[in-house]
């Protein structure tokens, strides 16, 4: 009976919460046109865009790498190291630079969201805002929202192209697959939107998510050291299994059926 | 005499526990109005109820004789805009410089121009004595300073109300004197009313038109300064002196010692 | 403030992102081959089309000219049907001319090979919608490993 209990009482919370952040992104979206608010976007897209880049870039660039050459020993068994340009651009498009991106972002971009609206909750900065008369939903929330976004599939696009291009670099410049089959046999293989629109389409619903919980944990965290500690780290777990388990659904909608 | 919040017959609790049993509580138009009580009475919480970020379970608050209550949320938002709340701990921006904290409601309300807004910030940061800390962060304001930087946004609209969230809680001696002459000159000068939640007794005592004191989810005393003082109940007298034992015991609810120890003496 | 130093790097950012997509598609997706250009389209039936898929190339030695826009089966002789679509500035290929399927390397992708006829008198050109007539089907190693058997054992 109390495990019955127990169970119930668990997933009313969880009900709950969905609810609520529900509410909450609904509040945040709702208030978007405006044209004062783009500055903070901008400001927004720098904290978690551009302060993300380079551990984007050198992910990407060390991902590429690591799959040429990982790449290149089992293909040249088969004497198939042509197919190492498709190999690298096919995986990073489709998988590797939507989810790594994802979370990188979270752990990068995600957790620090949720601690500072967390920490601007505990400091009263929320509570002052509304009443200030001003919706801390739209100045906070939205901004930060919306800059995240757009900032994952950029990050995602980059990351990409950075891997393809390390993946250049071991195989082409270091092991000497021929640069001409490297690209050629890329562009014969990888389709726009099969795989490229795919992946952007995937980073945009990875960034609806990891944003989303980054945010909600944060406005919804106790104001407490300890209750904000707890928000970052669930931000950074939900947003990594959030992401995983979604990006099963995603591939087995875009490339599972035919 | 015209009251500009008046707070009737309010119940609020949170979860089990009841914070307010019926209160009866009025706040005359341009005084300054101290509501005191010992800690943990939930004081912050009346503040909240009449800016309406918490509803009460029964009762009604009226701000210029319209219900909070029952205000749609573009009302309220507009009603808020009259008031304004000094939090307990400033509450600045910890991203913006006092002068950008100040200029932050001006900015968010209003449509004019930066050269105006300069004008006004640094009008309001002189009324608090900060206008040479304009471009500092809040993180190097120390914590008389952060208050009064918030003061300085919290009258950047001009508002009818202004309320005060233990506004003297550690501070030393010469801040507090500050806060306690700006609370009355900006009071008088911008012909505020104030709302003053606190339990230093002796500061407030020296600026309060009228004072209600909270107890026990109830209003215990009420009246001006001296028909405080000279009140005959036990609560209060303990509360303004400051006695360890009274009517608010030393100990927190719980079984004898002798039984706890002892065990339950069968 | 750092006002401007924010903006500069969120132009950076927004750059680094259309040069990456500018990257994606032009050098590693061909946008232009894919979809750029007119193009005509020709059918050519197969026995048997082994591993070709939609969007396999279309050789003419080695120079890219189409892509394989479907496979179907015919209803009538349950054959499979190839319908590629060529580019325009690829045409005026003689009627008489043959594709066969192929396989780039030993595992590769199997493309199109287009082999364009003789062009003498009496002969037209392939028009948009045309059969090509002379098909040779996709090798099936099955087959392949079944015929040499066959053949060591007529030697024998």
């Amino acid at each position: 009976m109390k495990f019955l209990q127990s169970i119930g009482a668990k997933t009313i919370t969880k009900v709950a919460a969905i609810g609520r952040a529900t509410l909450m992104l609904f509040g945040a979206l709702v208030a978007v046109p405006r044209l004062k608010n783009v500055p903070l976007i901008i400001h927004q897209l720098y904290v978690v865009g551009v302060q993300s880049l380079l551990i984007i870039m050198v992910s990407g660039l060390f991902i590429g790498m690591v799959m040429a050459l990982q790449g290149y020993t089992i293909l040249v068994d088969y004497g198939a190291e042509g197919s190492l340009g498709p190999m690298v651009a096919l995986s990073l498009l489709r998988e590797l630079g939507p989810v790594v991106t994802a979370l990188l972002f979270a752990g990068r971009a995600g957790s620090a969201l949720t601690a500072e609206i967390g920490l601007m909750k505990a400091t009263e900065q929320l509570s002052s805002l509304e009443m200030m008369a001003v919706d801390p939903l739209r100045r906070i929330v939205a901004p930060r929202f919306w800059a995240g976004m757009l900032a994952m599939p950029m990050l995602a696009i980059i990351f990409s192209a950075i891997g393809i291009l390390g993946g250049h670099l071991v195989g082409v410049d270091w092991l000497g697959v021929d640069s001409g089959s490297y690209w050629s046999i890329m562009q014969s293989t990888v389709d726009w939107n099969q795989d490229v629109l795919n992946g952007v389409i995937k980073s945009v619903v990875f960034a609806l998510v990891v944003t989303w919980i980054a945010i909600f944990k944060g406005y919804d965290s106790v104001p407490t050291s300890e209750g904000i500690s707890k928000a970052t780290t669930e931000t950074v777990v939900y947003s990594s299994l959030a992401v995983l388990g979604l990006d099963f659904v995603l591939t087995a909608l875009m490339f599972g059926i035919e | 005499m015209e009251h500009l919040v008046e707070i009737d017959n309010l119940t609020f609790s949170r979860g089990e526990r009841v914070i307010y049993d019926g209160i009866t509580l009025n706040v005359p138009r341009g005084k300054i109005t101290a509501v005191m009580g010992p800690s943990g009475i939930g004081k912050t919480t009346l503040l909240r109820l009449i800016g309406g970020q918490l509803i009460p379970d029964e009762g009604d608050i009226l701000f210029d004789k319209e219900s909070i209550v029952s205000m749609s949320r573009k009302a309220l938002y507009k009603a808020r805009r009259r008031m304004s709340m000094l939090f307990q701990s400033g509450a600045l921006f910890t991203d913006m410089t006092v002068f950008d904290n100040v200029a932050f409601p001006l900015k968010e309300h209003t449509d004019l121009s930066d050269d105006i807004i300069a004008t006004i910030v640094a009008l309001k940061l002189q009324a608090v004595g900060l206008r040479g800390a304009a471009d500092l962060m809040p993180s190097e304001l120390s914590g008389g300073m952060a208050r009064r930087a918030a003061l300085a946004r919290a009258i950047a609209l001009d508002p009818d109300l202004i309320m005060y969230d233990e506004p003297f809680a550690g501070q030393d001696p010469i801040s507090m004197g500050v806060l306690v002459k700006l609370i009355r000159e900006l009071n008088d000068a911008l012909d505020l009313t104030s709302i003053v939640v606190t339990h230093d007794v002796k500061e407030v005592l020296t600026i309060a038109d009228y004072i209600y004191i909270l107890a026990d989810k109830r209003v215990i005393g009420k009246g001006t300064a001296q028909q405080i003082k000279d009140s005959d109940s036990e609560l209060v007298q303990q509360f303004l002196n400051g006695k360890a034992d009274g009517p608010v015991p030393f100990h927190y609810p719980a079984p004898e010692l002798k039984k706890s120890f002892l065990g339950e003496g069968k | 403030m750092n006002k401007y130093k924010t903006e500069v790097m969120v132009g950076f950012f927004v750059a680094l992102t259309i040069s990456a997509l500018l990257l994606l598609a032009l050098k590693v997706a061909e946008q232009s081959v894919a979809t750029e250009g007119d193009s005509y389209t020709l059918y050519a039936k197969f026995d048997n089309i082994g591993g070709l898929k939609a969007r396999s190339a279309v050789k003419v030695g080695g120079v890219t000219v189409g892509r394989v826009t479907s496979i179907t089966l015919d209803k009538d002789d349950f054959t499979p049907v190839v319908e590629l679509s060529i580019l325009k500035q690829y045409n005026g290929f003689p009627e008489t001319s043959s594709v066969s399927i192929l396989t780039s390397g030993l595992l590769g992708e199997q493309y199109v090979g287009f082999q364009p006829g003789f062009s003498f008198d009496g002969v037209a050109n392939l028009e948009d919608g045309d059969y090509l007539q002379d098909t040779k089907s996709a090798l099936v190693l099955e087959d392949l490993i079944g015929q040499f058997l066959f053949n060591r054992g007529s030697d024998e």
